[in-house]
């Protein structure tokens, strides 16, 4: 319509092919039959066919999968509580404190926080293995879950759980019929966010596995230190395949359940 | 109005998909006017509004201020400012640097905007809290920052959207006072877009009435409560008794007329003989009176209920073919009342009965 | 006064309570107390002192506490030269990311309103996917037989390759490449919040819409500007995994030297010590940072 519409499409347009350009090529490359990664060599499904054979690469996968799921779900747990903590309790004492160590591991450098966990386990002398992992990831997942869930029940009307007690409920049954489902789709994009961030980590989980629990980012990691394979294209493009669908499922669940409202 | 108006619009038309907004208006509003649009929510006033501050454009038709066309002058090159609904307050910035806004974008040098500001705080009665945040003033305040930041560039046209919806009913009759005081003094044109047909009558010299995006009547306050266009702007502004019929006789400028009820009543509006006509009757030109015997009345009923609101006494009486009328009375007058269900007499004088130029 | 707290609620401020104070605070303080070692041939590898096993008799080894990491940091200048080359790579990539997201996200915050939860789930969405494999993927771009490259000498720009791949430039490409979500959704909710009658509001006023963007929206998404900037920089200074696989050897970042002294020196204490400093050095911005959400939570 106006020129500043046009600059805002550009604006549109360059911002989106940078965040996508280079993931589109990723997946492209992933159908290379060449095995120089730069270098078109016609369409093929090798890469994929040799993924399939790699069975290390498939046992990290299935240890990544298992670590994320159980400690997205500690993370779920304890970070719901906390939030419930931090929108509900007022002002209990160290509050402050409390606080800030949930919004603290959002951005402090992983390897500031793998290795503090690594010197625990070890002064516990705790052996390192698939548990370790789980309970770093937990750590980390629960302050995301924290701060998603509190998001959304800062929002939440408070007098729908006055009106519940109102009507003779505990404030413990209040909250788990009335607030709990109305936060549910936070909870579960919580769980999403923590079973991600776990599913993604290299650094921590560097810090805190073991022998035989190597988790599939420390497995491309070390591949891709020794030199790029179009094997690490194709699974590449099978995680993010896999998130794709997560997203996209997610969004039409979320359209639909909006056009039901409306 | 003088020769050349302020604003001219013509033929003005705005659709929002399928919705028109604004139908093919046409208005004029004269140097130094205070002109009100008034009309109930979504009837477009406020997207007139907008088309005239350039925040929109018409889809047809032509404005003009000052003879000059507005098409393609962007919102802030016109000679209009705006006080919005929601004030618009910048909260990043002073109430102080909120009124000299306007002046710092015109150019002016910073000693004689700090001047002018402190003459609008001046005028305002804001004095001292030029260096106040807008989130810690009062809702009155606030209001009174956004005149102050809308009049600051000495706008020929001031337009008011809704000025004085967000404030309570004491504050609002003390400040649509102070509006009018500030508008003659500043000589500017006002034009003021408002729902309450109240605020409307007091403060503007001449009330446009909008409905479903056209100007159905634009005059005076007097010119339309008592001569109102159509049915609509009778019961839009005040309260008015519909009655239907068919005039039988023209006699000395009297006509009188056949209601459907069977009831004759006159008019002292030019009519024809056979024409069928809708009279507006105000509730406060509505006679009552209590039937002593069982003699038979024109406009005969029964007494609804009453109610006494310290100026004036209202009642509903329902006639006997069903017909709702309302009635009013000063309070004053209306010292003994009767009793509900009690039989009535209506009448009213044939001046009272206002033939709607349907 | 509250009433007293049941059960049920106890525990659920409870188990969050513990678990930040088990897996979070007593792990930084051992971190002190490792930094505060002696590096040893031995499994762990240093010197344990001042064990809490000991009880009171800790309090007399107090003596014991060596500094000798913190003196190894001093003396070499090459930590000094990572802190700062950290400092500084984190800081120029959070201004590149900055001028890189703030159309993005005004342009997003402009579109019409049913387009922008599509636009606000694109902008989020590459965050989802592993953070190593969208780092990985600008290896194949930015090296010297790279797309990148291919792409400017079949285009004619350039004649010779150019080297950006293991260079401190593909590192700043990396962190805004990877952080920028992070820049673009606070950018985006300060300025889409913003009621759009201000802008009409500076209009009417005389301003042109040049002026009232830099007059009224720029300075109104200064919260989520800071917001932005600190989520980039913090998580930018102690980053591992882009200057590793995108940087040269001479890349000197912060959170790779750790990582060499823990897992290929085997220096625990020094590790520690590296990473006591480095924390030392964010808790302005990281208090800071929290203050602001906090704020915005609040608000």
């Amino acid at each position: 319509m106006s020129k500043g519409s046009h600059t805002r499409t550009l604006a549109l347009l360059f911002g989106f092919s940078f965040l996508y350009a280079p993931i589109a090529l990723l997946v492209i490359y992933s159908f290379n039959a060449s095995r120089l990664v730069t270098v078109w060599g016609g369409f093929s499904t090798r890469w994929y066919v040799s993924l399939l054979e790699n069975d290390q690469l498939i046992a990290s996968a299935w240890m990544s999968l298992r670590v994320a799921f159980m400690s997205a779900l500690l993370a779920t747990v304890v970070g719901t509580c906390a939030a419930i903590a931090l929108t509900r309790f007022g002002r209990f004492r160290g509050r402050l404190v409390f606080s800030s160590m949930i919004y603290a591991p959002l951005v402090m450098p992983e390897v500031i926080t793998g290795l503090s966990l690594l010197l625990l386990f070890v002064a516990l002398d705790i052996p390192r293995g698939f548990w370790t992992v789980v309970v770093a990831h937990a750590t980390l997942g629960m302050c995301f879950v924290a701060v998603v869930v509190h998001a959304r029940l800062v929002t939440l009307d408070r007098s729908l759980e006055e009106a519940a007690m109102d009507l003779g409920a505990t404030p413990g049954r209040a909250l788990m019929s009335v607030t709990l489902p109305l936060a549910a789709p936070s909870i579960l994009a919580g769980y999403g966010l923590a079973f991600i961030l776990s599913i993604d980590d290299l650094v921590i989980a560097s810090f805190t596995s073991g022998p035989g629990s190597t988790t599939l980012p420390m497995r491309i990691y070390s591949q891709v230190r020794l030199g790029v394979t179009p094997e690490i294209n194709a699974i590449s493009t099978l995680l993010i395949a896999g998130v794709a669908l997560v997203l996209v499922l997610g969004l039409a669940l979320g359209l639909t359940e909006r056009r039901q409202r409306a | 109005m003088s020769a050349a108006p302020l604003i001219a619009l013509e033929n003005v038309t705005k659709r929002y998909g399928a919705v028109t907004a604004v139908d093919d208006v046409s208005l004029e509003i004269g140097a130094g006017e205070f002109f009100a649009l008034l009309g109930p929510s979504g009837c477009g006033k406020t997207s007139l509004m907008r088309l005239i501050a350039g925040f929109e454009t018409p889809d047809a038709g032509r404005i003009l201020i000052d003879g000059q066309d507005m098409a393609h002058m962007p919102p802030h090159a016109r000679p209009v400012n705006m006080m919005f609904q929601s004030y618009a307050l910048f909260p990043h910035m002073s109430v102080a640097r909120n009124i000299g806004f306007g002046l710092v974008q015109a150019g002016m040098p910073r000693a004689m905007i700090e001047a002018r500001v402190q003459e609008l705080l001046r005028l305002v009665q804001l004095e001292g809290l030029g260096a106040r945040r807008p989130d810690q003033l009062s809702g009155g305040q606030k209001q009174r920052v956004a005149l102050a930041r809308a009049l600051a560039r000495k706008p020929r046209l001031v337009l008011l959207d809704e000025p004085l919806g967000a404030l309570d009913r004491k504050l609002r009759e003390e400040t649509q006072f102070e509006l009018m005081r500030l508008q003659r003094e500043l000589g500017a044109a006002f034009m003021l877009v408002t729902h309450d047909q109240d605020e409307a009558m007091v403060m503007a010299q001449r009330i446009g009435v909008m409905q479903a995006g056209r100007i159905v009547q634009a005059g005076t306050a007097r010119d339309i409560y008592e001569r109102p266009a159509s049915r609509f702007v009778a019961g839009f502004i005040g309260e008015a008794n519909i009655f239907e019929g068919v005039v039988e006789r023209v006699e000395a400028g009297l006509c009188s007329v056949r209601l459907k009820s069977g009831a004759l009543v006159e008019t002292s509006c030019p009519c024809a003989s056979g024409q069928s006509v809708t009279i507006a009757v105000r509730p406060e030109r509505m006679l009552l009176e209590l039937m002593h015997d069982d003699g038979a009345a024109n406009l005969a009923g029964v007494l609804l209920d009453s109610a006494y609101r310290g100026d004036r006494q209202t009642a509903q009486v329902r006639l006997d073919d069903g017909a709702i009328v309302r009635v009013a009375r000063s309070g004053f007058e209306a010292a003994s009342s009767p009793e509900r269900g009690a039989k009535v007499s209506l009448s009213f004088a044939p001046q009272a009965a206002w033939v709607l130029p349907e | 006064m509250k009433a007293r707290r049941s059960l049920a609620e106890r525990l659920v401020l409870g188990a969050p309570w513990a678990w930040l104070i088990v897996f979070f605070l007593i792990p930084f303080l051992i971190v002190v107390k490792i930094s505060l070692s002696e590096a040893a041939l031995a499994q762990p590898p240093y010197k344990p002192v001042f064990d809490l096993g000991d009880g009171w008799e800790a309090l007399s080894k107090l003596g014991e506490l060596s500094l000798s990491a913190y003196a190894g940091l001093a003396d070499d200048w090459l930590y000094a030269q990572a802190y700062l080359s950290s400092l500084r790579l984190a800081f120029v990539s959070t201004l590149c990311t900055l001028a890189l997201a703030y159309p993005l996200a005004y342009a997003m915050a402009r579109a019409p309103l049913r387009l922008r939860p599509i636009l606000v789930t694109l902008a989020v969405a590459p965050f989802w996917t592993s953070f190593l494999i969208r780092v990985y993927a600008w290896i194949t771009i930015l090296r010297d037989e790279g797309l990148l490259n291919h792409a400017l000498l079949w285009l004619g720009l350039i004649a010779e390759p150019l080297h950006i791949f293991a260079s401190d430039a593909a590192v700043v490409i990396g962190i805004v490449y990877s952080y920028l979500p992070f820049m673009v959704l606070p950018l985006y909710n300060a300025i889409a919040r913003q009621p759009p009658e201000l802008l009409e509001a500076a209009a009417d006023l005389g301003a042109s819409p040049t002026a009232a963007f830099w007059r009224v929206t720029v300075p109104l998404s200064m919260p989520g500007v800071l917001a932005g900037c600190l989520l980039v920089f913090i998580p930018a200074i102690g980053e591992f995994v882009i200057p590793d696989l995108l940087g040269g050897s001479d890349t000197l970042m912060i959170g790779r030297t750790l990582w060499v002294e823990f897992f290929d020196n085997r220096d625990w204490p020094a590790a520690s010590a590296v990473a006591v400093v480095l924390l030392a050095l964010l808790l302005g911005p990281m208090a800071l940072y929290e203050r602001s959400q906090m704020a915005e939570a609040g608000s």
